[in-house]
This record gives structure tokens, C-alpha cells and sequence, in this order.
């Protein structure tokens, strides 16, 4: 106990950190490892066969590539918003920095009806694309809006505080020495800000890949074509194909761990840059 | 033949010229960033008032009185009037380990309490089917017992409580580390007990933090959709949630009363929102005036 636990006078260590586990053993731990366990029962071969199937397959590359898409307009536009709210001045920038947090704040069946009925044919924002060749709703274009609008806030709030951190004397010094004012911004702001911005990146991209609420109104859900991986796990499961949406699951939480694992060695990338800085 | 450069501009203009962009391309960049917004953001938030309310205020009243509209309301307050708590409890007493002592594994348990966050929705409702479900490991002695968790209130519960464990404490963790020990172990050694020292030193420094991350965790929890969607059985007027009946009359092409029901969760979003920039700006001020101190 004296090298698991540093010694100190304040008490209640104990009926925290116990309550602390206890709980997160009932409601995380055990129920996780359900989908784990439960896989087990599948021999490799019957679990590849599951995973690998071509309407599984087509799930996994729609998902993941209006993901990726997705993320990456975000990293674009994100930075740039980012940019905007911490360095200028603007009529209602208040308002517009509070807003910026809406797509956590709205709930995504909220968000899912919403974006379908604009991007419609007959939507407000539809009816304009339509008649130039894109059809959005109900087309994989639909999901990668409804992702976009689901990721927006995070890469705006992992570059805004360091934008907000870096002195103006770095980029004082950079014009001294006779950068101009796009040299500063490529060698000596984008640098500092490319760790959060790549942390912004892989969290919008993560919560992409398991979004569903905000996906299934507007994907049409045609297998082989805009069928999310999450909504084939409920498929399965409404099929009363238990093994099958577990396997699945297993495939997904796997996939995420392994993102959060990457999250988790930006973010430290990220705050060692800026101490070093 | 010399030539003098004359600079015509202040120190300070020189220095604004040196560390900004000129006018038109400042403009721009907010043009065009706000241009984003408007598109992904402001558009999509106006619409669901303006479809709530096109087929006038009588359509719009008829449908967040219904009575599954209101038995929706009823239970998506009583999900979050469990959950809220609960994780509020696991946030304090998880934020009080990590935060007041240093022991081995601290940052594992950090990440697990955000694990969560990181799994799909679909698959946190999932999990509780495997567990509680007919086919699930409890599932016999469940219905041996005439219990029931999956396709009822409490199974709707757990998944909503599994989705907002992590927003408490990963509010209050930070919080508290930066505040440090020597407060609270002033209040021990002046003889005051545990839950004294609590009550009386820790939570009025923590209590703007614990009210921020409560709200966000409420609105999560009246909010979700995916997580309850798997476990809930989608029973009118009994195991529907608000986002779950927004859901079932888009299906049925009552695209008027959907959006209606919908406005009641995007006002509930409008609301968190500006609790949680006054709670931030207060936050600023108050760091300022420690500061001062």
C-alpha cells in the first residue's frame, strides 16, 4: 500500500478511489468486456468470416472515408474559424464563439432531421445543389455533411487556446527579421499550432466513426452504398443476429481504442510543444 | 545620392502591420468562416424552429401536448434526474482521488474514465444487451424474476448513465489539481473532519466547475439517441425519450410535429449553451480577481 499510494494527512482516499472503481467496474468495465466475452465464443475463422463480409466491408470504407473527409474539412475550416474568433474583431463574435458549441449541446436526432430536411430536394439548401448534379440527402455526400456538422467544435476548441497562448513577440521578432506576414504564419504560428490542430483532427475523425443519431436520417441507408457501420450492428441486432452485431462492436471498440491511444500521445505531444515554447 | 526610407507610420501601426493582416484579408478570412458557420451551424438551428412552427402555433402546441409527446418529456426528465446525480456523485469522488492524492495508475484510471467518450454510441447500448438481454448473460435469472432492464426504464437508464460518466469528473479533475492540497489540509489540521473539510473548503471552490459539468452532462443525457435507441424497445408513451419520439414521428412523415418535439431539445441545447458561457465568463472573472488578490 506504501508504494501503491503516496502518504497524505487529508483522508477518504480510499472510499473514493473504492467508490471510483466500484462504479466504473459496474457501468464501464464489465459491461465492455460483455462484447469481448462474448466474441470469444466465435472461433477466429467464423469472427473473420462475420467481418469481413462485402456489405461489412462496404460499411467499414464509407465510414471511415466521410469520416476522414469529414475531419479533414473540419481541420480546414476549424482552423480557420479558431483563427477568426481568437485574432479579429467582429459584430456578434460573442454570440458566435457560444454557438460554435452547438453540434455537442443539440441532440443528434435533432441535428439528423434537421440537415435532411435542408438538404432535400425540395430543402432550403437542396433545392440549390440539385439542379447542379449534387444530390445530397440520402447519398454518402448527406452522411459527410451530417459528420461535418457533428465535428465541428472540436478542432476550433483544441487550436483556440494555444492561438490564444502564443506572444505576439515570436511573430514581432519573425517580422523583424524580415518574414512577411505569410512566411510568419507558415514557419512559426502553424508549427505551434499543428499538434492541437492534429489532436482536433483525430477527435472529430473518432466521434465520426461511431456517430449514428445525426447519420441515419440522412444516409438513405441503402446497403453496399450508405450503410454505416454502427447502423449494420442495429441491423443485425433487430435480426436477432446477436453474434454478428457483437463481432461487429468488437471491430469498433477495438478501432476506437486504438484511437484514443493515438488521441492520448498528440495531446502529449501537444502540451510538451507547448512548454517547450 | 542618398536615399532616406521614411517610415509615415507610428511605432505602434508598425508594429500592427508587422503582426497582422491587411484589412481585405482579415475581412475575408471572417467572410468566409462565417460563411461555414452559417452553412453548418446557424441554417441547420433556424430550420428546426422555422419547420416546427410552418404549419402555424395550433399544430405546433397540439404536438408537445400529445400525450406520448408528453409521456416522452416525463421520462427523458426522469432518465436525467437519475443520471445527472449519479454521475455527479462518481465525478466528485473520482476527482477527489485523482485530484488530492498520488498513487500508482492514475492515469490509466483517467483514461478509463473517458472511455466512454471513445465508444460508439450503437455499441454502448449493445453492451447492456449482452449483459441484460434475454440472450444476455442475466438475462434467465432476469425473467426467472420477472425483472425486466432491456426495453424498459432502466435499461434506457444505464445506457444514459454509461454515456455521460466521463463529462462530471473530466471537469472537475482539472479543476481540482490546480487547486491543490494545502486548503484542505489546513481545514484537517485545524481539526476539522473529512466531510467537513469537503463541505466547507472544497465545494465552494469547485462548485462553478460541478455546475458546469452537470449542465453539459444533462444535456447529454436528455439528449442522447443511438446508446437508448438499442435498449429502449421504442414503446410509445412508455419507453420513448424525447430524441426516440422525434425519431417515430419523422418515420411516420409527421415531419410538423417531429420538428415541433425537436425544438423543445434544440431550446434545451440554446439554454446549456448560454448557462455554460455565463458560467465561463464568470470563471474568467473570478480568476482575475484572484489574481488581483
Amino acid at each position: 500500500m506504501s508504494t501503491f499510494k503516496q502518504h497524505s494527512i487529508l483522508p477518504g482516499f480510499n472510499l473514493a478511489l473504492g467508490f471510483t472503481l466500484l462504479y466504473l467496474s459496474l457501468i464501464v468495465l464489465i459491461p465492455l468486456s460483455a462484447a469481448f466475452i462474448r466474441t470469444a465464443e466465435l472461433t477466429w475463422p467464423e469472427f473473420w468470416t462475420i467481418v469481413t463480409t462485402p456489405r461489412v466491408m462496404a460499411s467499414y470504407r464509407l465510414t471511415f472515408g466521410a469520416s476522414f473527409a469529414a475531419a479533414l474539412v473540419n481541420a480546414v475550416f476549424g482552423l480557420l474559424v479558431a483563427w477568426v474568433l481568437v485574432r479579429y474583431h467582429f459584430p456578434g463574435k460573442k454570440l458566435v464563439d457560444a454557438l460554435v458549441d452547438l453540434p455537442f449541446a443539440l441532440p443528434t436526432a435533432v441535428a439528423g432531421i434537421a440537415l435532411t430536411a435542408l438538404y432535400a430536394g425540395n430543402g432550403w439548401i437542396g433545392q440549390f445543389l440539385e439542379p447542379m448534379g449534387f444530390k445530397v440527402a440520402f447519398t454518402p455526400l448527406g452522411i459527410f455533411v451530417a459528420l461535418t456538422f457533428i465535428g465541428l467544435p472540436f478542432v476550433v476548441r483544441t487550436v483556440q487556446p494555444v492561438l490564444e497562448d502564443i506572444e505576439s513577440e515570436l511573430e514581432e521578432a519573425a517580422a523583424t527579421l524580415g518574414a512577411n506576414r505569410w512566411q510568419t504564419f507558415t514557419r512559426v504560428i502553424f508549427p505551434a499550432l499543428f499538434p492541437a490542430l492534429m489532436t482536433g483532427f483525430a477527435l472529430a475523425f473518432a466521434r465520426a466513426i461511431g456517430e449514428y443519431g445525426s447519420v441515419i436520417f440522412i444516409a438513405g441507408n441503402m446497403p453496399m452504398i450508405s450503410e454505416i457501420t454502427p447502423l449494420l450492428i442495429i441491423t443485425k441486432l433487430e435480426q436477432y443476429d446477436y453474434a454478428g452485431a457483437t463481432a461487429l462492436s468488437v471491430v469498433m471498440l477495438v478501432i476506437s481504442f486504438i484511437l484514443l491511444l493515438i488521441i492520448n500521445l498528440l495531446q502529449w505531444w501537444s502540451r510538451r510543444r507547448s512548454i517547450e515554447s | 545620392m542618398t536615399t532616406t526610407i521614411t517610415f509615415p507610420l507610428s511605432p505602434a501601426a508598425r508594429k500592427e502591420r508587422a503582426t497582422q493582416e491587411p484589412a481585405w484579408v482579415r475581412w475575408s478570412l471572417i467572410g468566409l468562416a462565417l460563411m461555414f458557420l452559417t452553412l453548418f451551424l446557424f441554417i441547420p438551428l433556424i430550420s428546426v424552429f422555422y419547420e416546427a412552427l410552418k404549419k402555424g402555433s395550433d399544430v405546433y402546441l397540439a404536438a408537445i401536448t400529445h400525450p406520448d409527446a408528453l409521456s416522452a418529456i416525463k421520462l427523458t426528465l426522469t432518465v436525467a434526474a437519475i443520471a445527472v446525480p449519479l454521475n455527479l456523485v462518481f465525478g466528485v469522488a473520482a476527482a477527489w482521488a485523482i485530484a488530492k492524492f498520488e498513487f500508482r495508475g492514475k492515469n490509466l484510471l483517467i483514461t478509463l474514465i473517458d472511455l466512454p467518450f471513445s465508444v460508439s454510441p450503437v455499441v454502448s447500448g449493445l453492451i447492456y444487451v449482452l449483459v441484460f438481454g434475454l440472450q444476455g448473460w442475466l438475462g434467465p435469472w432476469l425473467a426467472e424474476h420477472d425483472l425486466k432492464i432491456i426495453f424498459a426504464v432502466p435499461g434506457i437508464v444505464l445506457a444514459t448513465v454509461f454515456v455521460t460518466v466521463p463529462f462530471i469528473a473530466r471537469e472537475l479533475i482539472p479543476l481540482m489539481q490546480a487547486q491543490g492540497t494545502e486548503e484542505e489540509e489546513a481545514a484537517v489540521v485545524l481539526g476539522a473532519s473529512g466531510w467537513q473539510t469537503f463541505y466547507h473548503v472544497t465545494l465552494p471552490n469547485i462548485k462553478w466547475g460541478l455546475l458546469y459539468g452537470a449542465i453539459l452532462c444533462n444535456a447529454r443525457a436528455m439528449g442522447e439517441f443511438g446508446a437508448v435507441s438499442v435498449v429502449s424497445g421504442h414503446i410509445r408513451g412508455s419507453t420513448n425519450t424525447l430524441p426516440l419520439h422525434v425519431e417515430i414521428l419523422y418515420n411516420e412523415y409527421n415531419f410538423a410535429a417531429a420538428f415541433a418535439v425537436a425544438s423543445l431539445l434544440a431550446l434545451l441545447a440554446l439554454v446549456t449553451l448560454a448557462l455554460k458561457t455565463l458560467i465561463e465568463a464568470r470563471n474568467k472573472q473570478h480568476q482575475k480577481q484572484r489574481g488581483h488578490e
